[in-house]
């Protein structure tokens, strides 16, 4: 019998679409980047998730292999039933960070680190990217030539006709202030903040558990920041 | 055994409208090529007489976010019904889209919501709660690579400096990458769909221009999203970046072309950082192979100014292969911002400090 966490897996419609009976032929795997970069096999996944065992799922939640996946989708090329196990990895991500079984692999934990740069950004100016937070000491492979724009950003993109945070529309146009409102009502009512408060409240748990703690007894989510950074 | 030929080249020619379009800008593209969308809406507007609205509303449809496992399915589907409703307000029917992660995310909502009609209906009522809007799904969502592809012909018509090296009278040899999210996930979507990649060759041959089938055209750049977002994962991009370099680079290519912002960014850093740690370049002279977005390439060939399409902005120096085209540029101009100030420089471009 099925249990909890297949079920909840099989409630996302992208498992549904993602996943029909996988004949284990491995062409995914034989396909997929990051099999070849990381210790890492689709195939495999795919597997363990169609055999419904509540354990071995368990497992797979709280595994590092689930973390290796890089999106890029070249197995729903070639699956030769029109499966996509990058999909289905994406609900398995989905229901360890809700789960917080996310917190127990390194590469897990650093969703903190996605929802406080990424995650920041789209709330605060509506860009996933944004000029202003691309820090050249956090992106030594950005270069010189970054580190020139980021210094002189307004006058490097005004020159190649930008709108850097001006009014109006144009390249890195500061979003207006409705739009934005409407952005943040559409990640209350439809879970997207609901999901940052999942991934921030495990974090902490994680930070007290490995003894990342202030004075207060709160959690020292700078310390554990760090540690999720530098973590090998 | 008779072989026959499973997929043909006739079922992927997908429909591009050919005129009044709503322009869906990129995150990636604004930051790192902001050039390049000016760019666009420069060509369309002035070079192909075209209508191209421009809307200060739309935001990021959060798909960095969304594959980086950040940002919910619902919440991503409920941002695109937005774009569709100021799309609506304005009576536009057909979507371009800057960016090939938010092509992939529209293509991946709109089949979802084909496959799965109550999903939509979900939606619908997530956005009315949220913001009190209504949406029509679009007519027609393409990318802008496509526009530049169906007006190729329409471009070379109006060439002035075309893909040939002035110097030996040769056609210039350029690789091109395909983003994944183009057309792996839905081929249908894409033009030549996942096996006949000839979105961008198609340009580049329509424009004098060679190309060359390398045996890693297909593989990806290796953005992975966490893989690049997070520091510490950062070899697995680059490792995947330097396997197309050492792919292509028996080939002696003047330049590389992508439709991905992402993919183009990747491959004009990851030269500068593999020269940095390894010292090897995969270009002429020390320097990378330049890497171009096909506004760029577009812009070029119609006698734009490369320092107007922001080509300053890229870590491997493009001189080269402007030198190569005949293009006249003012090299003095490179760091000038408006009205002719000097914005100061880059401690040095190009892959390695000589």
């Amino acid at each position: 019998m099925p249990g909890e966490l297949y079920e909840r897996i099989s409630q996302d419609i992208r498992f549904t679409e993602g996943l029909t009976a996988c004949m284990n032929c491995g062409i995914c795997t034989a396909i997929c980047p990051a099999a070849e970069f990381y210790d890492y096999d689709p195939r495999s996944i795919v597997t363990t998730v169609q055999s419904g065992d509540e354990k071995t799922l368990k497992d797979l939640l709280e595994s590092e292999t689930i973390w290796y996946c890089g999106q890029c989708m070249s197995c729903k090329t070639r699956c030769p039933r029109g499966n996509c196990p990058g999909q289905v990895i994406q609900v398995l991500r989905k229901v360890s960070q809700e789960t917080g079984a996310f917190t127990k692999s390194r590469k897990g934990r650093q969703q903190l680190l996605i929802k406080d740069t990424v995650g920041k950004n789209i709330l605060k100016y509506g860009y996933c990217i944004y000029p202003a937070t691309a820090y050249p000491e956090k992106h030594p492979e950005q270069g010189t030539v970054w580190k020139w724009v980021f210094e002189n950003s307004h006058e490097v993109y005004a020159s190649v006709g930008g709108n850097y945070q001006g009014k109006g529309p144009g390249t890195l146009r500061k979003i207006p202030r409705e739009a934005l409102d409407e952005l943040h009502r559409i990640f209350e009512y439809t879970g997207g903040i609901n999901l940052f408060n999942k991934i921030e409240e495990h974090s902490r748990k994680k930070a007290l558990e490995l003894g990342f703690r202030k004075e207060n007894a709160d959690p020292d989510m700078e310390v554990y920041t760090r540690f999720v950074e530098n973590e090998q | 055994m008779k072989k026959t030929a499973k997929i043909k080249w006739a079922d992927f020619n997908k429909e591009i409208a050919d005129d009044n379009y709503y322009y869906l800008r990129s995150c990636i593209r604004q930051n790192f090529f902001p050039g390049s969308e000016k760019a666009f809406l420069d060509i369309l507007r002035h070079n192909l007489h075209k209508t191209i609205f421009d809307d200060a509303s739309h935001t990021t449809c959060a798909g960095i976010g969304y594959h980086a496992d950040i940002v919910t399915f619902e919440t991503l589907q409920t941002i695109a019904a937005r774009h569709f409703s100021l799309m609506n307000e304005r009576g536009i029917p057909s979507a371009v889209v800057s960016c090939i992660t938010s092509f992939g995310i529209y293509s991946e909502i709109l089949a979802t919501w084909e496959e799965f009609p109550e999903e939509k209906e979900k939606i619908r009522a997530y956005l009315k709660k949220a913001t009190g809007r209504e949406f029509e799904v679009p007519e027609n969502v393409v990318h802008s690579c496509d526009i530049i592809y169906k007006f190729r012909n329409e471009i070379a018509a109006q060439m002035k400096s075309p893909l040939i090296n002035q110097k030996t009278g040769k056609p210039l040899k350029i690789v091109d990458h395909i983003g994944c999210h183009y057309s792996k996930m839905f081929p249908e979507r894409g033009v030549g769909g996942a096996e006949f990649p000839k979105v961008l060759t198609g340009m580049i041959t329509a424009w004098g221009g060679e190309t060359v089938d390398y045996p890693e055209r297909r593989h990806c750049c290796g953005f992975g999203f966490r893989q690049y977002l997070v520091k510490s994962n950062r070899s697995y991009p680059m490792s995947n970046s330097k396997k197309k370099f050492e792919s292509m680079a028996p080939y002696k290519p003047d330049a590389i072309l992508a439709n991905c912002p992402g993919c183009t960014m990747f491959f004009d850093r990851w030269q500068y950082t593999l020269g940095q740690i390894e010292g090897k370049t995969y270009g002429e002279d020390g320097n990378g192979i330049p890497v171009l977005t096909y506004e760029e390439l577009a812009g070029l060939v119609l006698g734009y100014d490369p320092w107007k399409l922001g080509m300053q902005l890229h870590q491997v120096d493009v001189e080269p292969f402007l030198d190569k085209m005949g293009v006249q540029y003012n090299p003095d101009d490179k760091y000038k911002g408006l009205n002719g100030k000097y914005i100061n420089q880059p401690d040095f471009s190009g892959c390695l400090k000589v």
